[in-house]
């Protein structure tokens, strides 16, 4: 076993390395399905935005402050873009829950085109910022440090949501709604206001991931629908509205993602898709969903 | 109700428990061919969910479900459907992109036509079966007009016809007066004394008056049990029923014996 | 309109187009072959979308196995057109019975999902399967498919040949739909567990339509292979599937014809005006979708009455 251990410690952790980002990329798309039934298939078309943001902003060779500038402005265009986007949601309220599922595929479209239009159809890379961007070793092997370095945000933005969502009102009023929508209506909270709350920082979340694994991925069209697809493995696996499942599901993905691909190459995808679609029979709900709350 | 007539439906000690609620708490029930009987209870008593064990919608925590002797617990609601039950619904429960016509074209096809066939076919004893069903709940003339023009008595209405279509031998109708004006209530319960005799009727009700005018036998339910079942009269008079309806009030004002004696009541005073 | 008065005007849309690569050149003949081929796909989609209420988002997976299949068996075995459109009805239809047995277990979004991933999955497949597919570099050198001994090299015979089939396809689905079949699986898009309440086993009848509705789209997938003469992976992922659903959501859902017309804007949008707007039909079509969905929600072709 500790041989095993060795020789694969790479992939180990870079599967812990994905799965920081994917949390962080899908827990915004899991806490607007939880909360609003609406599959936002724009998830991926944000980061990839954020990624493109990196690169334009902070070039190729970041400096910190680019960095930093880069991480702001994502956040920003992800927030506005998240209202932007519950607003239109909103309006089809009254239609089904696939008419605003169609919308944010057709506005992906849209995004994608005018991204490859500004930013062109090749490869960016982007290196990570100064002091992030050598290796250590480990036992034996070179590690990027920036990977690390993912690994730990990934841990302190998952326990960060966490406190957010247990411990402040807030957070009470995000799981009362997961769990059940119409007796939050009732008791008179302001609806679209949370909406569009949670659509912000989960939009803001998708593009701040973008920048943050620029470096590991580049900018590139079809980025969007690589993630996108993760994204979703992610939240069906870990569960709708669940910051826990997330977790969960993020490395769970991560690993299959990474350590699957090193050992078994490209059945790494059949297990992949392969496990969404057992717990879609088994468990519509994903591994932590809530019991009530999402409606077709 | 004689003994040599085994029931058609019943169950035995069936339960249901949702998280720490107990919806329904061992419940034994029997439904006698040609039944006509009601079910009530104050609001939380456990009837709807009762109803949905014994259709199949919903998968009992414990005990069994029987029809005509067999044990059709683990079956799922289509196939107690094609066994015989039909259910309609609190909420009519129909088809809204299609005509009245189509919608109980629809159900009469399951148990009658060929509903898979890929090719359109002529079908003159469906039609006019269809027909026939329309008719009895007074819809024939709305025949081609949308789901969506009807009054919702009239929708009530159409949920029972839809009901029929698949010749059920058991009934099982939830609120069918529902919302319905005395008009409307007064056509229902005429609808329902002709069915025929070889239907098991098993409703909920909470119009009292449609209750004792149909039903040969009432169960009382309460927090999920069973309070008391028997005769009507039995369950009118009985004290338990109306301090589980109403605390400690008068039970005469709940039960009105018939509409005459109210008329006379109003008269003298 | 009064449905004789469709009929006319179906019968003279089906003259017209008889005729039309009679006097049309081969440009334009061929984006028509392309428009009906795409027809095609689009109406089997939408016996999925439409008529049964089962949103796919993977049904180019089908679309796709079919046009490896008809492509394969024009390279191996023959080229006599109908063996390719057997061939590919077969395959497609199978792979749609194994997929379909999966997903058809799943409700809205997330049978969305669901279909989305096994789309994924077989672009997956389509890329690692090097030995049959050709990989990622798909298979190319098709040869021209035969019609009773004649190889369809000229743009009009090839063009005459689909429309054939596009016909003989479009006949299928609307018996279909006008059929005790097509009546279930509409009660069952208004109102599954009622359906189920009546007896019906509805997921026996979901099986069978994404059974039916893959074989169709891949049939349409042979006459792609048949005209492209190559096949690529992204034929069956989400590249393949977002355009048919655009075509069927802004055509309109449920309607005779709305999914050709659909189909006839993407196609034309894309590879008529696609260079004139600088390769950004995306842009287009994503916007013409959005304002669909927000301004005319039944589609363009919007469904009447009770269908």
């Amino acid at each position: 076993m500790p041989a095993w251990f060795d020789n694969h410690l790479i992939s180990l952790l870079n599967g812990l390395a994905i799965g920081s980002l994917l949390f962080i990329l899908a827990v915004g798309l899991s806490l607007i399905f939880g909360m609003m039934d609406v599959l936002n298939l724009a998830h991926g078309v944000l980061f990839l935005a954020g990624a493109y943001a990196a690169w334009w902003v902070a070039g190729e060779s970041p400096s910190w402050p680019g960095f930093l500038a880069a991480l702001a402005v994502a956040g920003a265009v992800g927030a506005l873009a998240g209202i932007g986007l519950s607003l239109m949601v909103e309006r089809l309220r009254h239609r089904s829950h696939l008419a605003q599922a169609q919308l944010t595929l057709g506005l992906t479209l849209i995004a994608a085109d005018i991204l490859s239009v500004v930013f062109g159809n090749d490869v960016h890379t982007i290196n990570p910022p100064p002091g992030l961007d050598g290796s250590v070793m480990l036992l034996g092997k070179a590690y990027p440090v920036y990977r690390l370095a993912l690994i730990g945000l990934g841990a302190l933005l998952a326990s960060a949501v966490h406190l957010i969502v247990e411990r402040t009102s807030l957070g009470a009023l995000i799981r009362a709604t997961v769990a059940d929508r119409q007796m939050v209506a009732a008791v008179g909270v302001d609806a679209r206001k949370v909406k569009a709350a949670v659509f912000a920082v989960g939009a803001l979340l998708a593009t701040v991931a973008g920048v943050l694994g620029a470096p590991v991925y580049g900018a590139r069209p079809g980025l969007d629908g690589t993630v996108l697809l993760l994204a979703l493995v992610v939240v069906v696996i870990g569960g709708l509205g669940s910051v826990r499942g997330a977790v969960v599901g993020a490395l769970v993905i991560g690993e299959i993602d990474t350590l699957g691909r090193s050992l078994l190459s490209d059945l790494a995808s059949f297990v992949l898709f392969g496990a969404l679609a057992v717990v879609l029979i088994l468990r519509p709900r994903g591994l932590f969903g809530a019991a009530s709350g999402a409606r077709t | 109700m004689s003994a040599a007539h085994a029931p058609v439906l019943s169950c035995t000690g069936l339960a249901r428990t949702f998280g720490a609620l107990r919806a329904v708490d061992g419940i034994d029930l029997s439904l006698a061919t040609g039944a006509r009987h009601a079910l009530i209870g104050p609001n939380g008593a456990g009837k709807s969910t009762l109803f949905q064990l014994l259709a199949g919608g919903l998968r009992p925590s414990s005990g069994r479900v029987w029809l005509d002797g067999r044990d059709v617990t683990r079956m799922s609601d289509a196939a107690r459907a094609r066994l015989g039950i039909s259910q309609t619904f609190q909420h009519s429960s129909l088809f809204p992109s299609m005509t009245v016509g189509a919608n109980v074209t629809l159900a009469a096809e399951r148990a009658l036509g060929k509903p898979w066939s890929p090719v359109p076919r002529h079908a003159p004893a469906l039609r006019q079966r269809v027909e026939e069903l329309l008719a009895d709940v007074g819809l024939l003339g709305r025949r081609a007009f949308p789901v969506a023009a009807l009054s919702h008595g009239e929708c009530r209405q159409l949920e029972i016809a839809v009901a029929l279509a698949t010749a059920p031998r058991v009934l099982l109708l939830d609120e069918p007066a529902a919302g319905m004006s005395p008009a409307e209530s007064e056509r229902l319960a005429e609808l329902l004394d002709r069915l025929p005799a070889a239907i098991a009727l098993l409703f909920v009700e909470h119009d009292l008056d449609l209750v004792f005018r149909l039903a040969t036998r009432v169960t009382v339910l309460h927090l999920g049990k069973v309070l008391l079942s028997g005769p009507p009269e039995e369950v009118r008079g009985s004290a338990e029923v109306q301090e589980a309806y109403l605390g400690t009030g008068r039970l005469e004002d709940l039960f009105l014996a018939d509409s005459q004696e109210v008329a006379a009541e109003v008269e003298r005073a | 309109m009064s449905s004789s008065r469709a009929r006319v005007v179906m019968i003279a849309g089906l003259v017209a187009l008889a005729v039309a690569p009679l006097v049309i050149d081969d440009y334009a003949a061929t984006i028509l072959a392309r428009v009906l081929v795409f027809a095609l796909f689009a109406a089997s989609l939408d016996l999925l979308v439409g008529i049964t209420g089962l949103p796919s988002l993977g049904h180019g997976a089908y679309f796709g196995a079919g046009a490896y299949a008809a492509g394969w068996v024009a390279i191996h075995v023959t080229t006599s057109a109908p063996a390719t459109l057997l061939a590919a009805a077969a395959v497609s239809a199978l792979v749609a019975l194994v997929a379909g047995s999966v997903a058809v277990r799943a409700r809205g979004v997330f049978f969305l999902m669901l279909t989305l991933a096994l789309g994924e999955i077989a672009e997956q497949l389509a890329q690692s399967w090097h030995s049959v597919t050709g990989g990622s570099d798909g298979l190319y050198g098709i040869p021209a498919s035969r019609v009773l001994g004649v190889a369809l090299t000229e743009v009009r015979w090839f063009t005459w040949y689909v429309l054939a089939v596009f016909i003989a396809g479009m006949a299928i689905i609307r018996t279909i739909v006008a059929s005790p079949l097509g009546a279930t699986l509409r009660g069952i898009r208004d109102n599954e567990p009622r359906m189920r309440a009546l007896g019906y086993r509805t997921y026996h009848y979901k099986l069978a339509v994404f059974v039916i509705a893959g074989a169709i789209a891949g049939v349409a997938g042979a006459l792609l292979a048949a005209q492209q003469r190559v096949v690529t992976p992204a034929d069956l992922g989400f590249a393949g599937s977002v355009p048919v659903l655009v075509a069927v959501i802004v055509g309109g859902e449920a309607t005779s014809w709305g999914p050709c017309v659909g189909a006839a804007i993407v196609v034309v949008v894309r590879d008529v005006l696609g260079p004139s707007l600088g390769g950004h039909s995306s842009l287009v079509l994503g916007s013409v979708f959005v304002a669909v969905v927000f301004l005319l929600p039944g589609g363009l072709a919007r469904r009447r009455g009770s269908r």
